[in-house]
């Protein structure tokens, strides 16, 4: 993907259009998830990511193909962006052997190490140690590549967090910090767990390059991804990335959100939806967006059909891989 | 071949690891200049680099979960906790994350951890223990507990070679206290497989590391009465039943021994499994001897109490011979 426009030239209307179709693609697939869920399909716990898809498709859109991610319990924008199909990813939400982690994962466990996604993690801040390490391994044998870790703003409460940073900045290894700053942890707003506004503080204590971008604004969060990454990649350590974004919906699946003012998500999609501000932006003509929509929605209804046309593991199957 | 104590068996090992394969490298706190609080990795920082023999900050957590990462990505980590007992700060990326890895992601995790362990010289609470017990428990792990200088070379080639994530406990009181001959040349001793350390025809006890030697001790001061076998497991994930249960077969008695705490102890384990399989030839309970369900204290006194002695395995097998 090393094309002119990541030397942080202007990037082009198709390429802008080709974001708002994998933005698009996350958000409906993410409704589709919600909807399916409440149906009583899928098992287990749900947590989506709507009005964050913009960090998570500007992050993985600027990474090359060697790069690595680690996500975290809300990580089902993060593997689309990285390149699983939706219909692997679709099928692990089902439980089903053709899914990512072939039904051992779920939701908050998915991989696709083909795809250099080294797994969500679902214990906060969990990820981040194993991000450095493979930014060491990179380091060690002098491969051009950044190891990239997604977390939220919670997660920079825990000790992961503060002893990653820490490695990753006294070994200037090539690791990328994605801070998705959504302003609550579960449902704890930022002023109960956060003693201070500005995250890039905590980066600054580790003498960290830090920088800030608009989550909601996909082209300034590649653009300055792409910055955080030449850092990176060009031997100058870690990047500390601090995307303010917001989540429309509850902490799960369910969640009725009695932690936040009633109106605060509705207000939050008429203001800063990231799809569709970037709509907006390259004016895109009714009949455009209905082709696009219909396009990835169809994506989305095929993923649902081959997850539901799966194959259920078998139950002695739970006895096998735990050891390598 | 050369005689050799059990910490120069550990070093060599690592070494010769080290020299083979540039894909492994250690890392812990204090083992670079310094060469390690017990210095298993002196003058390796000299032959291997600072890269390959990092001196990390005070971060359990993160020494081992960057290790997990690095092991993904193609590395083979040796990591060292200056104390066994500082694992646990380590917990959530060792048992959540690497043990988990395979079964969830499908990804192999190479990664050593070595654990310095025991107690036998006033360490206190958080300087002794044997925690493998806790770790036994957990799927996905793989522990190795050598006794001798031989396996403690043979058993740390293995786990590095091993494709698991690998706890390699290594007992302080026998780093220099135990000395005996240790091939010079690479070789393996492989995992799972339990080792006779002595034969004997009346009475089997089953144990490991350090309490090796007190079982031994006992059965030489019975030698005349009753006839002991020696069984050191070596390993207790995976453990080798077979052996045990060969064992206990021959001799209709068994005691279980370990430096670990009684409850819920590895012993358990091992009790049980006796139970369930070879029942039919028990001519007597099983019995454990163990430390009791308290920390480690610090008091010589004290110490010894909680450890077992040679005279605690004298009266189990004791009890053993005249039940």
């Amino acid at each position: 993907m090393a094309i002119a426009e990541q030397k942080g030239q202007t990037l082009s209307p198709e390429r802008l259009k080709e974001f708002l179709r994998e933005m698009l693609l996350i958000r409906r697939f993410e409704e589709k998830v919600e909807e399916r869920f409440r149906a009583g399909e899928l098992p287990g716990f749900l947590h989506v990511a709507i009005g964050q898809e913009a960090v998570a498709v500007g992050v993985c859109r600027a990474l090359d193909d060697g790069d690595v991610i680690a996500s975290t319990h809300r990580a089902h924008g993060h593997t689309l962006a990285k390149g699983t199909h939706p219909n692997e990813l679709m099928a692990e939400l089902y439980g089903k052997v053709e899914g990512c982690s072939h039904g051992y994962g779920g939701s908050m466990h998915l991989y696709d190490i083909e795809r250099g996604n080294l797994g969500a993690n679902a214990v906060v801040g969990g990820g981040l140690p194993a991000i450095v390490g493979g930014a060491l391994a990179f380091k060690l044998r002098g491969e051009p590549r950044v190891a990239v870790a997604f977390f939220g703003d919670g997660a920079t409460n825990i000790g992961t967090f503060h002893e990653s940073l820490n490695l990753a900045q006294l070994w200037k290894v090539p690791a990328l910090f994605v801070c998705e700053n959504n302003h609550y942890a579960e449902s704890t707003p930022a002023k109960q767990q956060l003693p201070i506004e500005d995250l890039t503080k905590r980066a600054d204590a580790f003498g960290m390059t830090a920088m800030t971008v608009d989550g909601q604004d996909v082209e300034a969060v590649y653009k300055t991804t792409t910055k955080a990454l030449k850092h990176a990649r060009d031997g100058k350590g870690p990047v500390f990335l601090l995307a303010e974004t917001y989540r429309f919906t509850g902490h799960y699946v369910g969640d009725p959100q009695v932690y936040r003012p009633k109106e605060e998500a509705r207000h939050l999609r008429e203001t800063q939806d990231p799809v569709e501000k970037l709509r907006a932006r390259l004016d895109v003509s009714e009949e455009d967006w209905n082709e696009l929509d219909a396009e990835v929605t169809d994506l989305v209804e095929g993923s649902v059909e081959f997850a539901k046309n799966g194959t259920d593991p078998k139950p002695e199957d739970a006895l096998k891989n735990v050891y390598a | 071949m050369a005689v050799k104590t059990y910490l120069q068996a550990i070093s060599d090992g690592l070494r010769q690891e080290m020299q083979r394969d540039k894909r492994v490298y250690v890392i812990g706190e204090d083992i670079g200049v310094y060469g390690g609080a017990f210095k298993v990795t002196q003058g390796f920082q000299e032959e291997f680099g600072a890269w390959r023999v990092i001196d990390a900050p005070l971060s359990e957590t993160a020494i081992v979960g960057s290790c997990t990462g690095a092991a993904i990505m193609g590395l083979r980590p040796v990591a060292e906790m200056q104390f066994a007992d500082f694992i646990s700060c380590a917990w959530d990326q060792l048992v959540t994350v690497a043990a988990k890895q395979r079964y969830r992601a499908g990804t192999a995790v190479p990664i050593v951890v070595r654990l310095p362990s025991g107690g036998g010289f006033s360490g206190g609470p958080f300087h002794s223990q044997n925690p493998e017990s806790s770790f036994a428990h957990i799927p996905g792990l793989k522990i190795v507990c050598p006794a001798t200088p031989a396996d403690a070379k043979g058993l740390l080639v293995s786990a590095i070679e091993d494709p698991n994530p690998v706890l390699y406990f290594e007992h302080k009181h026998l780093y220099r206290r135990i000395k005996d001959e240790v091939p010079d040349e690479r070789y393996t001793v492989p995992l799972g497989k339990a080792r006779v350390h002595r034969e004997g025809d009346d009475v089997t006890v089953v144990t490991w590391g350090a309490m090796v030697y007190t079982a031994d001790e006992a059965a030489k001061q019975l030698e005349s009465d009753l006839s002991v076998e020696i069984v050191d497991l070596r390993s207790l994930s995976p453990w080798d039943k077979e052996a045990v249960l060969t064992s206990v077969e021959k001799t209709s008695r068994a005691l279980v021994l370990h430096e670990d705490t009684r409850t819920g102890g590895f012993g358990a384990e091992i009790v049980a499994t006796i139970m369930e399989e070879s029942f039919e030839s028990l001519d007597a309970p099983v019995k454990r001897v163990a430390a009791p369900d308290t920390p480690v204290p610090f008091s010589p006194p004290l110490e010894k109490k909680f450890i077992p002695q040679v005279e605690d395995v004298l009266a189990g097998l004791r009890d053993l011979a005249e039940y």
